[in-house]
């Protein structure tokens, strides 16, 4: 029927998985309404430390993490359904980074670095990846170093969350090899996070320098290599839940604009120019809604097969480039309203510029997805 | 549009397995040689006697074998079975390519609705003819000048006596030349002109003096519709389907068999599939500067984009099987369905023409053609797909009017 490599097409939802769908969507449309939103935007933190609570105590921060831990063991499909709410809501809290972090730990921690940390996770400690060190999601190597002595040299860019965070998971090379080392914030001088200022204003992200952190051999994560990996493509992952749902918000706001605004005396959304790209804009968010659950479904907690990072891949390429098309169009359809700040479209734009680049942009996964597919 | 609803669990079950094997042997036993000349890549290509008899007589052993209609009543030529093994015997026709079972509107449209709302001597009458192919249907929706649009239908059916009168035309009749009956949807009430509800349907006898047909050569140079013309045409008054005025609705019904939204269809593969996987094939023989076209990296990122596609298209009845994931529009991928796949294929085989290189500027009837100018053919017909049933830009205002609440024009 088709190539061998693309033959997997399992897609199912779970009772627990539409369970956590009906809750995460009337508490973020409740939580994150477009004045609260809007409220944050120029807040420091960048999130309401109340919702972030409640999350916490509906035990959402523990859904992927073994019971062992505190968590609720039920896979990281099982947060999909919430970060794509979360995506449809424009609801900013770490939870992103932090379950990234806490995936990253989980498949590639020791038996004492799990301990020590992933119940504070799930109990709402913000933890956070520290990967780049240029602008390149792609590149194979870092300039970042853990000395012999296990002193740490580099500054990694855009760290999300990271002006918030209690944990680092840095990126670095070591003896030769790429390690993912533990640092705590308490460890760092206050000068070392430097923020920066974001296209999309509901995210927080900061530089951090990393420059004379002595650490440990225990700071090393023994699994390394397959947790960097696998973090990798579920942040690929949980971007494209979070791209979906923005697509979704982005397409209510121009059917919205769509069915109320007359010009030349009709309802703009009964020309075809503009009612046939905004059904575009539901296909290709319908698309990207059919890939994220498809990944969701396969990928578990061991490591990522070959199968789950084509489904990862094809979801990002999918849903930013969608979430892209939306946003842009969006401005556009709301005419001279749209070239304003005030006008709600500009949100979904932003976010769509900043979200393309998040674990890497749709060009970088099918280059990937061509040596998967096509050698 | 295939639809596969069946879980991949049950397919694995080991009679199903079993089955599945029993077709694909059969099949390969009992496939028929290259004739020697074109068969269609789907069933809107039947364009000569020749090719007529040679697929009528390849849907009669298909049913013969009892693989055709598998899910329909015995009593009517089927064999009362699960439709999961229609389904699989579909699924083997489809890879091993072996030639379409023509007779698609009787199969596909016609049946499912003289099943679903058609009467006993409806049934009795007309149900076995379709699976064995003696008795071939068209369709009489479209009329010149009204190509999408059928509420503007002229074409006129006046009752007398035990006899309706036809008088109008109609156009894109697929084997329109060759049927024996056909689906029409005729006016019935002029009063009520461009409404909707002055519309009847029938199951019209087309062997009747004052009905004929002018074959309509397409873009690629192949036959396969009329033009039907109907001049004082007396057809008998019991092929009325339903009552006078309820034409609208029955053709909306047949619409929805036609665009694979509804199930029931006797089964048989309709068209020649042509997958990504061809595209690959071809991106591997083709050479540039000594390389296979596979190499190349805009190449490379074109096709995983088609890939990409492909993926969610094929993903998509399995995600309508889950309610909670289309509940913000529910009728949303179905509605789409038509629009998302004609539209993927026909800009997919495009893309297979560009890979060929200059050989694409070759046609049919040229030695060094690719495979006989297959993709040409494959392109250049897939705008029936995209146009018939309602053209894209028809199904783009449909899905953005009753799924997104736009206004119509």
């Amino acid at each position: 029927m088709t190539n061998t490599r693309t033959a997997n097409m399992a897609l199912a939802f779970s009772d627990e998985q539409g369970m956590i769908l009906e809750s995460a969507k009337s508490f973020c449309r409740d939580q994150s309404g477009m004045t609260a939103v809007r409220g944050l935007l120029s807040s420091e933190s960048g999130y309401n430390p109340e919702v972030w609570a409640e999350m916490v105590a509906l035990g959402w921060t523990g859904i992927a993490i073994a019971e062992q831990y505190g968590g609720s063991a039920l896979g990281i499909g099982s947060t999909i359904p919430l970060v794509e709410s979360m995506g449809r809501h424009l609801l900013s809290t770490p939870y992103i980074s932090t379950t990234i972090a806490s995936q990253t730990l989980q498949r590639g921690g020791s038996e004492e670095q799990k301990s020590a940390w992933l119940p504070r996770m799930v109990e709402g400690t913000v933890a956070t990846l520290a990967l780049l060190d240029n602008e390149d999601w792609g590149a194979t190597t870092t300039s970042c170093t853990l000395s012999a002595e296990f002193e740490l040299r580099g500054t990694k860019l855009l760290v999300n969350d990271g002006a918030v965070a209690d944990l680092f998971i840095v990126l670095a090379n070591h003896n030769g090899a790429q390690v993912l080392v533990l640092v705590e914030a308490a460890d760092l001088p206050a000068e070392a996070l430097s923020k920066k200022v974001l296209i999309d204003e509901t995210k927080r992200a900061c530089n951090v320098c990393f420059d004379g952190i002595k650490l440990s051999a225990d700071a090393i994560l023994p699994n390394s290599e397959s947790a960097l990996r696998d973090s990798r493509l579920i942040g690929a992952l949980l971007t494209a839940a979070e791209a979906t749902g923005s697509s979704a918000a982005a397409l209510d706001v121009v059917v919205a604009y769509l069915t109320s605004r007359i010009q030349f005396g009709r309802l703009i959304g009964s020309y075809q120019s503009l009612k046939h790209p905004t059904v575009e804009m539901l296909i290709g968010m319908d698309s990207a809604r059919t890939l994220i659950y498809h990944a969701a479904t396969i990928v578990g907690d061991e490591a990522l097969d070959q199968d789950a990072e084509i489904a990862c891949r094809m979801a990002k390429a999918q849903a930013t480039d969608a979430l892209l098309f939306a946003g842009d169009r969006g401005i556009q359809f709301h005419g001279g309203m749209g070239f304003t700040y005030e006008c709600d479209a500009q949100l979904y734009l932003r976010r769509a510029l900043w979200m393309q680049h998040q674990y890497g942009d749709a060009q970088h996964h099918r280059l990937h997805l061509a040596n998967l597919l096509l050698n | 549009m295939t639809t596969n609803t069946h879980s991949p669990s049950a397919a694995q079950a080991p009679e199903l397995k079993e089955f599945r094997a029993d077709v694909a042997a059969w099949l390969a036993d009992n496939r028929p040689a290259d004739p020697g000349f074109l068969l269609p890549q789907t069933f809107m290509e039947v364009g000569s006697e020749q090719v007529l008899d040679f697929l009528r007589e390849w849907q009669h052993k298909v049913w013969s074998a009892g693989y055709l209609g598998m899910a329909w009543p015995e009593k009517y030529g089927g064999r009362g079975m699960a439709p999961l093994y229609q389904s699989i015997a579909d699924q083997e026709m489809k890879r091993l390519r072996v030639p379409i079972c023509f007779n698609v509107i009787g199969l596909g449209w016609a049946g499912p609705l003289i099943m679903d709302i058609g009467t006993d001597y409806e049934k009795d009458k007309y149900l076995k003819g379709i699976l064995n192919a003696e008795d071939i249907w068209c369709q009489g929706f479209s009329e010149p000048n009204h190509g999408s649009d059928l509420g503007s239908i002229q074409t006129r059916a006046q009752r007398d006596g035990d006899n309706y009168v036809i008088n109008g035309s109609k156009i894109w009749t697929t084997m329109g030349n060759y049927a024996k009956y056909m689906i029409l949807l005729a006016r019935t009430d002029a009063q009520v002109e461009r409404r909707y509800n002055g519309l009847s349907f029938f199951l019209a006898p087309m062997h009747t003096d004052g009905v004929t047909t002018t074959p309509i050569k397409k873009l690629t140079g192949e036959y396969g519709f009329t033009e039907t013309f109907f001049t004082d045409a007396r057809i008998p008054a019991t092929s009325l389907m339903g009552d006078e005025g309820q034409g609208w609705g029955i053709a909306m019904k047949t619409l929805q068999y036609e665009r694979g939204a509804e199930a029931g269809a006797a089964g048989g593969i309709s068209i020649l599939s042509i997958v990504m996987n061809d595209l690959l094939k071809m991106a591997q023989d083709v050479e540039r500067e000594g390389q296979p076209l596979l190499k190349d990296p805009v190449t490379r990122d074109n096709l995983v984009k088609f890939l990409i596609e492909e993926k969610a298209l094929y993903l998509t009845d399995k995600r309508i099987a889950i309610p909670a994931l289309c509940a913000d529009y529910p009728n949303s991928l179905p509605l789409s369905g038509k629009l998302r796949s004609t539209e993927f294929f026909r800009r997919m085989r495009q893309y297979a023409l560009t890979m060929q290189g200059a050989q694409s500027s070759l046609y049919v009837g040229d030695e060094d053609t690719l495979d006989g100018g297959f993709w040409q053919r494959a392109y250049m017909n897939n705008f029936s797909t995209t146009i018939g049933g309602g053209t894209s830009q028809v199904q783009a205002n449909i899905v953005g009017e009753h799924v997104l609440g736009l206004p119509k024009d």
